[in-house]
């Protein structure tokens, strides 16, 4: 076993010890509140597994934490912690939602590159102005995306009740797309092939998400942009003996992660709601955080991460639904104790871990 | 033969598949001062490591004061009167010099009464050993020369008898390495037993009572010190006969390469760093810059190199002028023909985390012969990287191993390979051979002088005289930010340039 194994099997065992625990704890106070742990983990399982509706929504779900994990990752190979993908998707979301509203006469394969664009564009502006402020005016990231986060609200808000809302309407929302630009459903793309499943909101955009996960697996590692991304995030001081521009990476490491953030915006505007709404990336993009973080921002980590937030998601409002003693909030915790366990206090086990794998390699 | 300080009997510990000591026994005599050389990767740090409870050895034993001991972390180094002081400095720094002492012995509520008496005993120390600092300075406030003295009264202060120094002069001017070496003397004096670290011949020689030398993880001599000489200890240490001489011809300056003219730096904090610098390097010649550290050297070298845009003044490589319009940086140097060995390998030469294949393209990543339209090509990386490892013998061989994860000399030699295998014209090299081993040594050396041999103009600077004086052609000694004048190296002495090192002009002395 070479170095570059013992390491992967090494993190990968953090992590699956880390989830146990988390589940452990859970476990415990679901039993302290007079409820059968074991049964409330296999209501979970199926309600996210069990049955095609389920899956539907797990994935479903799974489609926008890995845009937003992905968004975080991109801005952490720089060195940056980009906690604005909140801010990032809703106002992405908006670039797609005005492509949508404007061309909704046009076919779908025109619109979607053109909202994809938007997307990248309004999204990546968001993203680009805490970048810029960070590169040129050493203003820290972490406190400008949290202000844009809120910036990206009051927009939104005002752009939903006073410009797009349309007249005699009571509820901030654009009016609804032409059909002809919704995103095909998953039900009616397995319908194609002639497989009947159930209808959920899960649609095409899981597919182009697995298309991102990959190109940007690409990016980071195998393109010389990527390669100045690292370099930069790192080691600045080698990044410009290198003569490479550790500003210029800092905006462009924002400009794409706000771009995948955006991409939010495809999957629940153009895919599911087919109207712009208020608060649709609610809480999207700050899971992406610990999506990215579990997933070691790795393409590979976050596509597992997102989907253990999708099963937390859909199979912990199933729990809720089943289980009485179980509300919205218990859900919460789980969630809570997974970023606890596998982000805060990750390295718990770990020199055991290492200890662990060390004899195994001899 | 007196009592035994330390008894260190068959250590052996892997890392992996890498063994790094190998049944290594060592005898230390109580009162004396032991020197410990070997190359960089020989071992002598993790048999350090396991003395003061980082590691623990997979098999052998270990007696201090001749009672077996158990040593799982420093902790216990420290209860059985063990120090350390490490080649970085473990101290907070913006703490004073009586808190950084204090730390992690803090007794009680309040930290006040734990300093006061700490205080006294810190001034006793001092006195006793003539280690004299001030207390209440602010660490960062400190040259490196007394920032190694608090660590030394660090180790003192928690009783330790024994004091391992891991390479102390590495960050050592010359003058601050000899008195470092009046304090080890001073230390044996008292009674204490001292083990000195190093790869350096000349500190074994002028310090040390005995010495043991290990290669790659074993320990294959023991000598007195009086009774070896530095050819020997080379020859042990590589394991075959080496020139600590370098063998040059001539040099044969042609046309000029790098004309800096009228150069001024101030640093971010304000201070005028680089005053009114003006020279020229020709094809085929060496100019070395001498001086102490820190008299702006290490700022210029920034100016020159577009790690630091150019503030005021002129630089011409070849045909291609630079001003401080021009706002280049350290591509456009490297497109004009430079290229660049930085003084500190770790902190800019390397990203330590990326793999030697990785740092083989570092500054050369946008090369079409890397880049296909979107993705890099692997292959074309993965052979310059092969070709500069075997060229300049990278142990070891692994492309995929991480740069951290090489030794100081191997880390230096894969930055080297990657910047003289570029055929440039111009070569800029800082501190080529600093924490690098003797082998290393007189190999980069060679390399120096062969590019000299075929044309390129070479800029070196270091702080190490010996070597400025055996590799240049041209000596330019540097104080205070001013070229103090010009030396050929032909008819230098030590004296003249270490009067000019001092700031002192030869007409006035």
């Amino acid at each position: 076993m070479n170095e570059g194994h013992a390491n992967t099997l090494v993190v990968t065992l953090v992590t699956i010890t880390n989830l146990l625990l988390a589940f452990l704890v859970s476990g415990i106070v679901i039993w302290v509140l007079g409820e059968d742990p074991w049964f409330a983990l296999k209501t979970m399982l199926y309600g996210a597994f069990g049955y095609d509706e389920g899956l539907g929504y797990t994935l479903y779900y799974t489609t926008n934490f890995i845009f937003t994990g992905l968004a975080f990752a991109v801005g952490f190979h720089c060195g940056l912690f980009n906690i604005g993908a909140e801010g990032q998707a809703y106002i992405g979301g908006l670039g797609v939602g005005l492509v949508c509203l404007w061309l909704e006469n046009w076919p779908l394969w025109l619109v979607f590159p053109l909202a994809v664009l938007a997307s990248i564009v309004l999204g990546g502006l968001w993203g680009a102005i805490p970048g810029y402020l960070k590169a040129k005016r050493g203003s820290h990231e972490v406190v400008t995306t949290i202000m844009f986060n809120f910036i990206a609200s009051v927009v939104m808000v005002n752009l939903l009740s006073h410009v797009l809302r349309p007249p005699k309407e009571m509820s901030p929302e654009s009016r609804e797309f032409g059909e002809g630009v919704w995103i095909p459903q998953m039900h009616e793309i397995f319908e194609w092939f002639g497989i009947e499943i159930t209808q959920t909101p899960l649609n095409g955009t899981f597919i182009f998400a697995l298309i991102c996960l990959f190109l940007v697996w690409r990016f980071i590692w195998y393109t010389r942009w990527g390669y100045e991304l690292r370099t930069v995030g790192t080691n600045e001081t080698a990044a410009v003996y290198a003569g490479i521009s550790v500003s210029k990476n800092i905006i462009i490491a924002m400009v794409i992660g706000g771009g995948l953030a955006g991409f939010v915006g495809i999957n629940e505007i153009m895919g599911s709601s087919h109207r712009l709404m208020l608060n649709f990336q609610a809480g999207i993009g700050f899971t992406g955080i610990a999506v990215s973080l579990i997933g070691r921002n790795h393409p590979l980590g976050i596509l597992l991460a997102a989907l253990l937030f999708g099963i937390l998601y859909q199979g912990g409002a199933e729990l809720s639904f089943e289980v009485q003693a179980i509300d919205r909030h218990m859900v919460v915790l789980i969630q809570g104790l997974v970023i606890l366990f596998a982000g805060a206090l990750e390295n718990l086990f770990r020199p055991q871990i290492e200890q662990f794998v060390k004899r195994l390699a001899t | 033969m007196s009592a035994l300080a330390i008894e260190l009997t068959e250590i052996t510990k892997n890392f992996g598949n890498v063994c790094a000591n190998k049944d290594v026994s060592l005898k230390v005599e109580s009162g004396t001062i032991h020197g410990i050389i070997g190359e960089n990767g020989a071992g002598k740090s993790t048999l350090m490591s396991i003395l003061y409870g980082f590691y623990q050895a997979d098999s052998g034993t270990i007696s201090v004061q001749e009672k077996p001991v158990q040593i799982q972390n420093a902790h216990d180094a420290i209860s059985v009167g063990i120090g350390m002081v490490h080649q970085h400095f473990m101290l907070v720094d913006t703490f004073t010099v009586l808190e950084n002492v204090v730390l992690g012995t803090e007794t009680g509520f309040s930290l006040k009464k734990s300093l006061e008496t700490s205080k006294l005993e810190l001034q006793r120390l001092e006195k006793e050993y003539h280690l004299e600092v001030d207390i209440n300075a602010v660490i960062d406030t400190l040259p490196v020369g007394l920032q190694q003295r608090v660590e030394i009264l660090k180790a003192l202060y928690r009783g330790a008898d024994i004091l391992i120094l891991d390479e102390p002069t590495g960050v050592l001017t010359p003058q601050e390495a000899d008195h470092l070496f009046r304090i080890l003397a001073e230390l044996r004096e008292q009674g204490k037993t001292v083990i000195l670290i190093t790869h350096k011949l000349r500190e074994i020689m002028a310090i040390t009572d005995n010495v043991s030398v290990m290669r790659q993880g074993e320990m294959v001599a023991h000598l007195k010190t009086a009774e070896t000489n530095r050819e020997e200890l080379a020859e042990l240490m590589v394991g075959r006969k080496v020139l600590l001489r370098v063998d040059k011809a001539a040099a044969n300056p042609g046309k000029p390469v790098l004309t800096v003219e009228h150069l001024d730096f101030t640093d971010a904090s304000g201070v005028h760093r680089v005053k009114d610098v003006s020279f020229k390097v020709h094809s085929g010649e060496i100019v070395g810059i001498a001086g102490v550290s820190g008299n702006g050297q290490s700022e210029l070298l920034a100016a020159i190199t577009g790690i630091q845009p150019l503030q005021k003044g002129m630089i011409q490589i070849n045909d291609e002028s630079i001003t401080p319009a021009s706002k280049a940086d350290a591509a456009t140097m490297r497109r004009f023909g430079m290229v660049h060995v930085p003084e500190d390998r770790q902190r800019m030469g390397l990203v330590t985390s990326f793999s030697a294949k990785e740092n083989s393209i570092l500054g050369y990543h946008n090369d079409p012969a890397y880049n296909g339209l979107f993705e890099m090509d692997r292959d074309a990386i993965h052979s310059t990287c092969q070709r500069g490892m075997e060229i300049y013998d990278v142990r070891p061989n692994n492309l995929n191993l991480r740069a951290s994860l090489f030794s100081g000399g191997n880390q230096q030699k894969l930055v080297v390979a990657r910047e003289m295998e570029r055929d440039p014209d111009l070569l800029v090299i800082g501190q080529p051979t600093r924490g690098v081993d003797i082998g290393a040594i007189e190999f980069i050396h060679r390399q120096i002088i062969s590019m000299r041999d075929a044309g390129k103009a070479v800029l070196l600077v270091s702080v190490e005289l010996d070597e400025i004086l055996s590799l240049s052609d041209r000596i330019l000694v540097m104080f205070a930010g001013q070229i103090m004048g010009e030396v050929l190296a032909s008819t230098a002495n030590e004296r003249d340039i270490g009067l000019l090192m001092a700031g002192i002009k030869q007409e006035a002395a």
